[in-house]
């Protein structure tokens, strides 16, 4: 039986027309676009195609806005410590409680240097606290720092307009877009948004190329330095195959939005319509209403999430879990735990995220595997009794060292 | 993905044992639900002959801890008490073809239950004195309560005496970063500063002396 794939906010295939793209720079077009010959001549000129292509998916202002890096993490780490660098007299950091490691981890580490982080709390729809954003928006504050779609749960936030109360303050705004780029519509120029992280093997170019868009003007200090490459801005001799794949992939995201947002749309809804429909207690995550088309994550109550993956992948479908153990972490994902899901049901979160290459088949088979996977799961479960959850389950079951 | 053992996929996928054993006269429930495993253990023993006669498993959790769980159950059933008793969690894992280092605690909370099992029999009440830390050092499966102890009990100050005793940061050194964070975080509870400069207290410096270079600690710690 074919695998099902649908673990696409992990990270995507490649689409073959970008691996066509690609391949004659990793063979005969291999010369640095530097270099003052023809190897390098042609290459420099893929480079800035590429770059166009991604100005267009971003719809930036200027090509030159577009910084190419080495992933989505080195993005949003260089965002956050330029605007560290750029203002030292600034000490304060706004960011959320369900940001990816990728910022989550920077904002920690500068914590330790004596920056004051605010961390945005969620509602149980995982909903970020405005007003809470509008109290800490101040001039001590270097950068705010706010994913545009969470990877776990897609729930979308208002970057838009937070950007705007960002530059009414005077406060540098940078999104981790890295779960939005290719699946919504995004129109920078006429946005407040100062810095923008993406990564490439989202969105179905290769893993090791990201980008980060800087706005012509805002202040800026480089994470790498060295070489002339990208202006100056990020030093090192380009990952030309990975760039050019970007580009294309870029382009075809633009191609396929209408896709994403309907078709794709349509069949997160069958599975998730379906599963609901067959599966008592269990709910979806996150903010229903308001997320990435592609996304569907929920909780399965009283069964845990490694287990159920670890099942549905004998039957080769492949998703992941927020669970504590498929990280090999003692808790399970602060995003479940930031919305207040209780542990019952947070470690048996699982999120089925898919793309423009998943099909109805391979939904309704998972409709059809599911039901007696978390059956069976929870016929080992101690919570769970005969024909459902056994009465008042933390009493009944409520072991040492809880 | 984890590198599981055939033995663990095999024991996971077709659990032995499972559910409550009818009148049972012995329950172990330990584990914790915030960390996403817990079980429920319970026994048939022979009264006469303190033999265990049937053995049952619940489980909430992951991978290796069904496989854990189940394992556990076939080990014990035709042990006596005091047999069984001295199953200790490396020969649940053992018993599994062995578990990742992250996943070692599923064979500790299997041993757990046992135990609190056996109490439960004996009408003691099992209390349980371990608590588990974040996972620090990877090559050896050691968390961070454990090495924070460790420092606490024998006033240590590097990195290299954490090694001399829990073995921790001894294998491949990825986690020294990690290290240096708890030397810092309980040493200041002591108002003391953490000096990468300090130099090694006793232990280390005796395994020094008797002509091991840090770099045999190392390649004995990891068994080479
Ligand atoms: C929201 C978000 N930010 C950042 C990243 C990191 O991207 P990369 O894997 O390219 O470093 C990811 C990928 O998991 C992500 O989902
Ligand atoms: S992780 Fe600690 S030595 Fe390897």
């Amino acid at each position: 039986m074919k695998p099902i794939y649908m673990d696409n906010n992990a990270t995507t295939c490649v689409d073959p027309r970008v691996v066509e793209t690609m391949l004659p720079f990793l063979t005969e077009q291999f010369g640095n676009p530097s270099s003052m010959h023809r190897f390098g001549d042609q290459v420099g000129r893929a480079l800035k195609r590429a770059r166009e292509q991604v100005q267009s998916l971003l719809g930036a202002e200027h090509a030159s806005e577009v910084i190419f890096t080495s992933c989505g993490t080195e993005s949003d780490s260089t965002a956050i410590l330029s605007a560290v660098r750029a203002q030292p007299q600034r000490r304060e950091i706004i960011t959320t409680e369900v940001e990816h490691p990728a910022v989550l981890n920077v904002c920690e580490q500068l914590e330790k240097e004596g920056y004051t982080i605010h961390r945005l709390g969620v509602d149980g729809q995982g909903r970020l606290d405005l007003a809470h954003y509008r109290e800490v928006l101040s001039d001590q504050v270097a950068v705010a720092s706010i994913m545009w779609a969470n990877n776990e749960t897609g729930t979308l936030f208002p970057v838009e307009s937070m950007a705007e109360m960002a530059r009414a303050k005077g406060v540098m705004f940078h999104t981790d877009a890295v779960q939005a780029v290719g699946k919504l519509p995004i129109d920078l120029k006429y946005t407040c948004i100062d810095m923008l992280s993406l990564s490439g093997h989202k969105l179905h170019a290769p893993k090791g190329v990201g980008v980060l868009y800087v706005r012509r003007g805002l202040r800026f200090r480089p994470l790498l330095r060295g070489g002339h490459q990208e202006r100056g801005r990020r030093a090192g001799t380009e990952n030309v195959p990975g760039i050019i794949a970007l580009g294309r992939a870029a382009e075809l995201a633009l191609t396929h939005m209408d896709d994403e947002r309907r078709r794709v749309r349509v069949l997160r809804d069958r599975l998730e319509t379906g599963l609901l429909e067959q599966i008592p207690h269990a709910f979806v995550t996150g903010d229903v209403d308001n997320r990435l088309p592609n996304t569907l994550n929920i909780a399965f109550e009283y069964i845990e999430g490694e287990s159920i993956l670890l099942m549905l992948n004998q039957q080769g479908i492949a998703a992941s879990s927020g669970s504590a153990c498929t990280s090999g972490s003692l808790e399970p994902s602060h995003v479940m735990r930031a919305m207040g899901i209780p542990y019952t049901a947070a470690h048996g979160s699982v999120r089925f995220s898919l793309s423009r290459f998943n099909t109805q088949e391979e939904v309704d088979r998972v409709i059809q595997v599911m039901p007696d996977i978390v059956a069976r799961l929870r016929k080992l479960s101690p919570y769970w009794g005969e024909d459902g959850p056994v009465e008042d389950p933390e009493q009944a079951f409520a072991p040492a060292y809880a | 993905m984890w590198d599981y053992s055939e033995k663990v996929k095999e024991h996971f996928f077709n659990p032995r044992n499972v559910g409550v054993v009818r009148d049972a006269n012995a329950t172990g429930e330990v584990g914790s639900i915030s960390c996403g495993d817990a079980l429920r253990l319970t026994l048939k023993v022979d009264p006469e002959s303190g033999v265990i006669q049937e053995a049952g498993f619940q489980t909430f959790g992951c991978g290796s801890a069904v496989a854990s769980s189940s394992v556990l159950t076939e080990m014990i059933i035709g042990l006596t008490l005091d047999e069984a008793e001295r199953i200790n969690n490396d020969d649940i894992a053992n018993a599994l073809g062995g578990l990742p280092p992250e996943k070692m605690h599923c064979s500790v909370m299997g041993h757990e239950a046992l135990q609190a099992a056996i109490a439960n029999y004996r009408g003691e009440v099992w209390k349980d004195d371990h608590e588990e830390g974040a996972l620090i050092c990877k090559c050896f499966a050691i968390d961070a309560v454990k090495i924070e102890q460790t420092i606490r009990d024998h006033g240590l100050r590097t990195v290299q005496d954490v090694t001399g005793y829990t073995k921790a940061g001894g294998g491949c050194s990825t986690c020294h970063e990690g290290i240096e964070e708890l030397l810092t975080r309980v040493l200041s509870e002591k108002g003391e500063a953490f000096d990468p400069e300090n130099h090694a207290t006793e232990a280390s410096a005796s395994a020094k002396s008797a002509g091991l270079p840090p770099m045999n600690i190392r390649a004995m710690a990891m068994g080479e």
